[in-house]
């Protein structure tokens, strides 16, 4: 047995050293030829897979209607460039190791900045998860939106980060050294490995069961408020991360950025991959971060003709692009929960 | 003492009504109970109370020699008391084999992080529960319907997924909400059968609500009623079909004088 | 006292406006079950109805000029209010055939050819200028081509689609309607902000204790308290009204009881999109507020809010709601905290929904087991 788990565990830090130093490499390749417009998009698009992916596990996986998620990415975004911006400056411009300029630096500094953009966030998903365990469907929906806008309210009304302005100079971090791909694809990964491991475990099982039907989740002995605040704090926790990532790498950041369109862009992903798929997720986030981008040649009917695609994909699909199916190393084998009889769910 | 179950005065108020009032039953270990009265009378709500849906407005319940009102409804599932439901409630967008799976999650002992990082540990109680998942549908018949979807399954294999998962979570008592509605005479036959097996096999104790007479005489070795709340009568099939309360209580005061409770 | 009752007016007033807006959001609410997000723009698109009323339609005079045709102005407001109520309710009886009945009942020929007009709009004005003979030509050759090539697409799609009863999905193809809408009107009415100038005599009248009303926000409160009170007639005592509750508690059983469910909730639609313009078009004629085609959206969001607040698909509980929140408002506004006049709302409603999970009025629907 014990051969069996030591295996196990090389293989494991293999696989990841393998993805690191992957990464690596392949985000220098990128840098140095992509243009710098398609290199930004692209960057935008992992940001907004890791959001889409995260909200998923709220959304989708766990079945609670949150549209909010845009106040984590905003508190993840704002402690981390108040770290880099004003802490940091402010208490440890001397200490050793923390100067930024150096590539070590830079990255130790973007890792702080993450922790504490991240345990941030969480901390927020808690206190948001917590309206999870009375209310359901719409009402929770709605409070979720409030505290997204009451986070950007408060947000607008601190001087220290720039109020309406928002905070600007932030330092380019995620890019020392080329390596914002590697950074934000970091982040993608962790965020799909980590949701699909969920997935295809029991544990993970129980998360969809509350989705289903939480008193029926209940009775099977599931601690169904234990898994909602729990899919909550996850789920921020990662749109925290991508917060600071953004902030490191556009510089700027302003209330506006974290306004109520772009919670409800991040639902959209969500639904129009399809509820609970994180394929559909991975794949409508790029879809919907590179359309405008794709459109931007229409002009001023750029806007118009996607909110006309966004009604014309939702009335002739309504499951999502993937319904809750996944893509997989195992697809090829075998297709997970695909209804055998394809009786429409009343 | 072998009392599995034993409820003391049990009172559940909703606004003015009680739904139930003054309720004393016990279940031996190894007992098959059934719960028989009028629609309305209260029988779903004891089963709630039970479970811990509701909370007792006065009196107490005691399960595996603890007090359990006032535990949540999973802490009494962890604790040992399945159910199914009337109005079936499975997971529907979930596979037949991974509705069981779910019940089967508190044998799981690795924990959320092992699940997220897929450690060997979990991989490890996964697959077990896995494999007594698949064993637990064979026991149910329900092996041939494992990786369909359990919203498409047909009517009868529905209510037996749900006897399955109730299984699946290893109780000590399993209470049944009538696992017969809705099923023809063949369907309820077999049922009466796979009851009784399951009884042996996984050594419970069974409490069943149920409209049908035929099965609940049938496999039951004492019988509450329940009307309006209240116990009215209590004691084995034959008793009961001949006590004059409950005949009253189903068919009307009339008829409590002269006919004997058929068993339809 | 004087600055607290002054509040507590001007309150009352942007309540009002809320609550009419609340109320549709509350009444499809009710009978579908869906958040219809383009409320909030049906409100601006009966801003800019009034708008066009005033500025180009109808023959308004200046009464900085002429001040003896006050009346004469007065009873063209009236026209400028019936014509937003009018074509909002058309544009919410649109939005529900062609953007929400789908998703309950299936795509139709119908909807391709309707949604074939629908792109031609931007493909046709990106070449042609539509307002013209041979634009509008151009406009309706091309929406019917555009129909045409649709049609055997969405038959292909319409087969094959599994029509949930996702509130997700709706609530998307709500989101959409919403973006068509604001991006629609920046192309048609223009991104630049717009406002309609002074038409109407405007009358400041002292109230004993300091404080003063002005006639335009007492107009705005009438008109709303009178549009509140023919809803509620409609509602209780006419058979559509009774036939919407229906609708409301159950939707099978009134298809069973043999109600034309789609035709009574195309009418739900209309009345609540006729409320929406009909506030519109006051904010736009009585405050001379700068309209643009975003406007609808926060006070959209503010009066779904209220309509949650109040407890979703309860009609009073709309105008509870609206009124509650408008009045929070403005002591936010009134006092130094006035920055934060946009977050009262929700905080009110984190409150209250945490104490009341249904909201004020709403029925606490315990799921049976």
């Amino acid at each position: 047995m014990i051969g069996k788990s030591m295996r196990f565990w090389i293989v494991r830090f293999l696989t990841i050293v393998g993805i690191l130093l992957g990464m690596f490499f392949l985000s220098k390749i990128i840098t140095d030829n992509l243009d710098s417009y398609y290199y930004q998009i692209l960057i935008q698009c992992g940001i907004f897979i890791t959001l889409a992916v995260s909200l998923n596990l709220i959304n989708g996986i766990t079945g609670q209607f949150s549209i909010g998620h845009a106040g984590f990415y905003a508190v993840g975004a704002y402690v981390g460039a108040s770290w880099t911006l004003l802490w940091q400056p402010r208490f440890l411009h001397s200490a050793p190791f923390l100067q930024m300029g150096t590539t070590f630096g830079d990255a130790i500094n973007l890792v702080i900045a993450l922790v504490l953009g991240v345990l941030a966030a969480a901390m927020a998903g808690f206190v948001v998860g917590l309206p999870s365990l009375r209310l359901r469907g719409d009402y929770l929906a709605i409070v979720t939106l409030g505290f997204g806008e009451v986070i950007r309210i408060v947000v607008l009304n601190i001087d220290e980060v720039g109020g309406a302005r928002g905070l600007s100079g932030i330092p380019t971090l995620v890019s020392t050294g080329g390596m914002a791909v590697f950074w934000v694809f970091l982040l993608v990964i962790a965020v799909v490995v980590l949701s699909k491991n969920l997935l295809q475990s029991v544990r993970g099982l129980t998360w969809l069961a509350v989705r289903e039907d939480e008193i029926a989740a209940d009775a099977m002995g599931v601690n169904t408020t234990k898994v909602k605040v729990t899919a909550f704090v996850i789920g921020s926790a990662f749109a925290g991360a991508a917060g600071v990532l953004y902030a490191h790498f556009f510089t700027g950041i302003s209330p506006d950025v974290f306004d109520m369109n772009t919670s409800i862009v991040i639902t959209t992903m969500v639904v129009l991959g399809g509820t609970g798929s994180v394929t559909g997720a991975i794949l409508a986030a790029t879809l919907l971060t590179s359309l405008p981008e794709m459109l931007r040649f229409l002009k001023d009917y750029r806007m118009v003709i996607y909110s006309l695609s966004l009604i014309i994909m939702m009335l002739t699909r309504p499951q999502g692009l993937f319904g809750t199916k996944e893509i997989g190393w195992k697809s090829f084998h075998r297709r997970r929960r695909t209804s055998a009889g394809g009786s429409a769910a009343a | 003492m072998n009392r599995l179950l034993e409820t003391k005065a049990i009172t559940k108020k909703f606004g003015g009504l009680a739904a139930v009032s003054d309720l004393n039953i016990w279940l031996d270990f190894g007992e098959l109970i059934g719960m028989i009265g009028p629609n309305g009378a209260g029988k779903t709500t004891v089963f709630n109370l039970l479970t811990g849906v509701y909370e007792p407005t006065e009196g107490d319940i005691s399960f595996a020699d603890q007090r359990i009102n006032g535990l949540k409804t999973f802490q009494i599932a962890r604790i040992g008391a399945a159910r199914t439901f009337q109005n079936i409630r499975l997971f529907k967008n979930l596979t037949t084999l991974e509705n069981v799976k779910v019940a089967g999650h508190m044998n799981t002992h690795s924990g959320l992080y092992a699940s997220l990082f897929k450690t060997h540990s979990q991989l490890t109680s996964d697959s077990e529960i896995d494999g007594r998942a698949r064993k637990m549908l064979e026991a149910m018949n329900l092996s041939h319907a494992a990786d369909i979807r359990a919203g498409d399954l047909a009517y009868g294999l529905q209510r037996r997924l749900e006897i399955a998962r109730a299984l699946a979570t290893s109780p000590k008592l399993l209470l049944l909400d009538e696992p017969a509605a809705g099923m023809n005479p063949q369907e309820k036959q077999e049922l009466m059968g796979l009851i009784r097996k399951i009884r042996e096999d996984f050594s419970l104790t069974i409490l069943l609500i149920e409209h049908d007479m035929k099965l609940v005489m049938g496999i039951c070795e004492r019988i509450y009623v329940l009307d309006y709340g209240k116990i009215i009568a209590q004691g084995n099939p034959s008793e009961i079909s001949r006590n004059p309360k409950v005949i009253a209580a189903y068919l009307g005061e009339d008829y409590s004088d002269d006919t004997a409770l058929e068993t339809p | 006292m004087q600055a607290l009752l002054q509040n507590l007016i001007y309150g009352v007033q942007l309540g009002s406006l809320y609550a009419l807006i609340a109320l549709g959001y509350t009444m499809v609410y009710g009978v579908l079950g869906l958040i219809n997000f383009a409320h909030g723009d049906v409100y601006m698109v009966g801003a800019y109805v009034g708008f066009y009323a005033c500025t180009k339609w109808l023959p308004f005079q200046d009464i900085s000029v002429h001040p003896e045709a006050a009346w004469h102005n007065l009873g063209m407001a009236f026209i400028t209010l019936m014509l937003a109520i009018l074509l909002c309710a058309a544009l919410g009886m649109l939005i529900e055939r062609f953007a929400y009945r789908p998703l309950r009942n299936g795509l139709k020929d119908l909807d391709a050819h309707f949604w074939g007009f629908v792109i031609a709009l931007p493909l046709t004005a990106k070449f042609i200028t539509i307002a013209s003979p041979f634009g509008l030509i151009s406009f309706i050759g091309v929406g019917i081509v555009v129909g045409y090539v649709m049609r055997p697409l969405i038959k292909h799609l319409a087969s094959r689609i599994k029509l949930t009863s996702s509130r997700l999905n709706a609530l998307i193809t709500a989101i959409g309607v919403s973006l068509l809408l604001e991006n629609g009107g920046i192309l048609l009415f223009g991104a630049n902000p717009n406002f309609i100038p002074n038409l109407l005599p405007e009358r400041k009248f002292n109230l004993p204790g300091g404080i003063s009303v002005q006639s335009g926000q007492m107009a705005i409160l009438a008109v709303s308290l009178f549009l509140m009170i023919s809803l509620r007639y409609i509602v209780l005592y006419t058979k559509p009204g009774k036939a919407m509750r229906a609708i409301s508690y159950d939707i099978e059983a009134a298809k069973l009881m043999g109600i034309d469910t789609d035709r009574v909730i195309s009418f739900t639609f209309a009345i609540g999109a006729g409320l929406a313009g009909a506030g519109g078009a006051m904010v736009a004629a009585f405050t001379h507020i700068k309209i643009t085609p975003l406007f609808g959206l926060q006070p959209g969001l503010k009066a779904f809010v209220a309509a949650v607040l109040g407890g979703a698909g309860n009609i009073p509980g709309a105008v509870l709601g609206g009124i509650l929140m408008g009045v929070a408002e403005a002591f936010v506004a009134g006092s130094k905290y006035v920055s934060y006049r946009d977050a009262i709302a929700f905080c009110l409603l984190i409150l209250v929904l945490l104490f009341r999970p249904s909201g004020l009025l709403g029925k606490n629907v315990v799921e049976k087991v």
